[in-house]
């Protein structure tokens, strides 16, 4: 038992569980953040009311998401004390002041913004409330700068010193904000963060069209939605190249692991699948093509590669995880680039709105950007594993004086709570979406016409058409 | 020795974001306090509406304080959260479910009763929660080798719980007089009784917290009651009673601003004295504000941001409730 489930064990459970989730919601809120900016700004610039009616739609689904964002991101900012104290005493000098950025660039900013955003479009003329909201977009970017750079900085920590205490303490600032790994994990991040959201959105626009292809609401959602797929998945892709490479120079061990590398050497192959067997050091059943790994990794098919075998063995990370959510995401970035080309050629020939099978596959993906978000961070941050800071400070030694019943029940608390409190509030976005959209916010929230007798039903029936 | 003191510079920046939190949050926590003491839903949904656009905002000051307190006090950060431990997870699972009631309240019928509760109830906990949380500090920590070396329950005591309640009352009278200056008719009516009996107790609670503090530690004793300190701070229990008087007469004459004033007053004169009480310790008797302090690169770096930042903050905050003045209706809001 003490083996099994000691405090830092748990300690690590809570964190990964209690981020997990929350990265969920912000990850949700800086996409649709920015859409609602770009909606607002096209209704600003057309005068087409189909974009306020995609906004006003968007809009309460990112009201809830917010909150859900707000309270488990508290969390967080209180759990590297309570769980993880002496890391923080250790690395507070250097992390907390960009925490501190966040706080007082990112966080002040949204929350200041949010009210006149959701509340306020009476109060203030419409052009001051497209100000609120591109500041609350721009709030939710910047949130995303300070906190990836405070993560890559655990990654690939530059610019500091270590003090007589044994504090880490900055030495240069600039080298400690753009940290190598920083600028590709920045724009990896953000860019998954928009993708997730464009295919919610875009599947949430699918359900409507496949019930009715002229609602006009659910067509800009899906028409835009898939111009992300096809323009920036591929994108992301080349972005996640760049980060490996940059991963495999700072921290090769993570690479080996994703890879499922044991053995390094010149011309090593890529393994499609296979069954990483961590004790013997060796993957069992491999379907691998052969240089492939070396050609993607150096760029060239006999280019040299560090397998785990060449690090200490206690420096290894879990490759069992490693290897699979490295694949999850991978997969799903390829399907996703092929739904992007799928709905070029539906384009091309016009008929986006026709394409019903694309459709269908549009809403099975709505939620798999954010299981391939998941499987990233799972990927990045199991792969910095046995360290919280990496090569330099150890998970076992970073963790508070808290013995493992007190943490084992907080975990449990964290768990039931979480799993009530943010279903329920999944729940309500799942119904959120599917109202139908462009009816007004006095209309039953389900479209089916029972509104008999008051106004609103035959224009409601002429929407969904024949 | 640098020019400026910046530990001490950052342990008033700390302190203000605090009071700014307490005082803040504290209205509209109070609000979640009372929310059952209220006569029907239409009133509940207008208070609710009442804080909505700004609620977030508010608790802001609350990640500020504490990562604040990571970023220029790593060590006293990394000592009073695993003290703290139980009243500070207490204190964030009871914001969850206040923070998204707010949302989620709107968005079903059915089980709008449960979130209404959840309201209730995460606003109760989290002001408890914060309430003996203090307490504890202000009792004492115990602390070995740059870490804590109590036990699990050490922050629970007499004292403590005691400072939980008399928070959840405070709070409970900056939320009813929120209510009296953002309300009208029925509603404020009502606000206007519940003021009575929360104000009476937030004042008999500070009176007992008053009096119980020195004797916890020789040093408090020394602090408040030496010669000729007694001298220099009786303005503060003096300000205390010309506060009451003015929260009173206030409530007396239906004024529907001096109340919410007047209860602001009480607590940042409470909040003064307990910073005087705490003077120079960051954690008392255990830790000081230079010791538990960050390198000056690091709070100049982000003294640097915050000099700049906070008066922007604070004027787009001060917008944000202008926008938002005047009463507030039952049908405000998008929902």
């Amino acid at each position: 038992m003490p083996e099994l489930f000691d405090a830092v064990l748990l300690a690590r459970i809570q964190f990964a569980f209690t981020v997990t989730f929350h990265i969920l919601f912000p990850g949700f809120t800086i996409g649709l953040a920015s859409y609602l900016a770009v909606l607002q700004g096209l209704a600003l610039a057309t005068g087409r009311q189909v974009y306020m009616d995609v906004y006003r739609y968007w809009l309460r689904i990112f009201a809830v998401t917010f909150a859900m964002g707000v309270v488990s991101g508290l969390v967080m900012s209180y759990q590297f004390g309570t769980n993880w104290s002496v890391f923080s005493d250790k690395a507070g000098p250097v992390i907390g002041p960009l925490m501190g950025y966040e706080v007082l660039v990112a966080f002040f900013l949204e929350a200041g913004f949010l009210g006149v955003m959701l509340f306020g479009a009476s109060k203030v003329g419409p052009r001051l409330h497209f100000f609120a909201t591109l500041m609350v977009a721009l709030g939710t970017l910047f949130s995303a700068f300070w906190i990836l750079s405070v993560n890559s900085w655990m990654h690939t920590p530059a610019g500091y010193g270590i003090n007589e205490k044994g504090q880490f303490i900055p030495l240069d600032w600039w080298k400690v904000i753009f940290n190598p790994s920083f600028p590709y994990r920045l724009v990896h991040m953000v860019i998954a963060c928009y993708l997730s959201t464009a295919l919610v959105v875009g599947a949430a626009g699918a359900y409507h069209l496949l019930r009715d292809r002229g609602n006009q609401p659910a067509q800009v959602m899906f028409s835009m939605a898939l111009w992300m797929a096809a323009l920036v998945a591929p994108l992301q892709l080349v972005v996640g190249d760049l980060h490996g490479l940059n991963t495999l120079e700072y921290q090769p061990a993570k690479i080996a692991a994703m890879e499922g590398h044991f053995d390094g050497g010149r011309g090593v192959p890529l393994y499609l699948f296979g069954i990483p067997d961590m004790a013997g050091a060796k993957m069992d059943g491999a379907i691998a093509i052969p240089k492939l790994g070396s050609l993607i990794l150096t760029h060239d098919p006999d280019g040299a590669v560090k397998g785990l075998k060449d690090f200490p063995r206690e420096n290894w990370p879990n490759v069992d995880i490693l290897f699979w959510s490295f694949r999850l995401m991978v997969g799903l970035g390829l399907l996703m680039i092929a739904m992007g080309l799928w709905s070029l050629v539906q384009r091309a020939r016009g008929r986006l709105y026709d394409a019903r099978w694309l459709m269908r596959m549009m809403v099975a993906m709505g939620p798999m950007g954010f299981v391939a978000l998941i499987a990233g961070w799972f990927t990045t941050e199991v792969g910095r594993q046995p360290f919280t800071i990496y090569g330099l400070l150890r998970t076992s030694e970073s963790v508070s004086p808290i013995a493992a019943p007190a943490v084992g029940a907080s975990l449990l608390a964290f768990v039931v709570i979480y799993t009530a409190v943010f279903g329920a509030g999944i729940f309500y976005i799942f119904r959120l979406m599917r109202r139908w959209p462009g009816a007004e916010p006095d209309q039953p929230e389900i479209p089916p016409i029972r509104s008999a007798g008051i106004t609103p039903a035959p224009a409601v029936a002429e929407q969904r058409g024949p | 020795m640098p020019p400026i003191d910046l530990p001490i510079v950052w342990a008033g920046l700390i302190a203000f974001a605090v009071l700014a939190y307490v005082v803040l949050d504290g209205f509209d926590l109070g609000l979640g306090i009372i929310f059952p003491l209220l006569d029907s839903e239409r009133d509940r949904d207008t208070a609710v509406n009442s804080v909505a656009p700004v609620w977030d905002g508010n608790e802001t000051w609350l990640v500020l304080g504490g990562g604040g307190l990571l970023a220029a006090f790593p060590l006293a950060y990394a000592v009073v959260m695993p003290a703290l431990y139980a009243p500070i997870l207490a204190m964030l699972l009871g914001l969850v479910f206040r923070g998204v009631a707010f949302e989620f309240r709107w968005r079903t019928e059915r089980a709008k009763p449960l979130w209404d509760v959840a309201f209730f109830g995460g606003s109760l906990i989290a002001a408890l929660s914060q309430g003996v949380a203090l307490g504890a500090l202000v009792q004492g920590i115990s602390v070995a080798n740059r870490a804590y070396a109590g036990g699990w329950y050490d922050w629970l005591s007499p004292f403590s719980i005691m400072t939980g309640i008399a928070l959840v009352i405070g709070y409970g009278l900056l939320g009813s007089t929120w209510l009296i200056m953002k309300t009208e008719g029925a509603l404020q009516e009502r606000a206007f009784r519940l003021a009575w009996p929360f104000g009476l107790a937030t004042l008999a609670l500070i009176g007992v917290v008053s009096l119980w503090t020195p004797f916890l530690d020789p040093s408090y004793k020394e602090r408040w009651f030496s010669w000729p300190n007694i001298a220099y701070l009786s303005p503060v229990p003096l300000l205390v009673l010309l506060a009451a008087v003015g929260l009173f007469r206030g409530l007396a004459t239906g004024a529907e601003r001096q109340p919410f004033l007047a209860a602001l007053s009480l607590f940042v004169l409470s909040y003064v004295g307990l910073g005087i009480s705490f003077w120079p310790w960051m954690v008392p008797r255990a830790i000081t504000i230079h010791d538990a302090a960050a390198p000056d690169a690091s709070l100049a770096f982000l003294l640097a941001g915050a000099v700049f930042l906070l008066p922007i903050i604070l004027g787009y905050t001060i917008w944000a409730y202008w926008v938002f003045r005047g009463k507030v209706h039952h049908d405000a809001g998008y929902h």
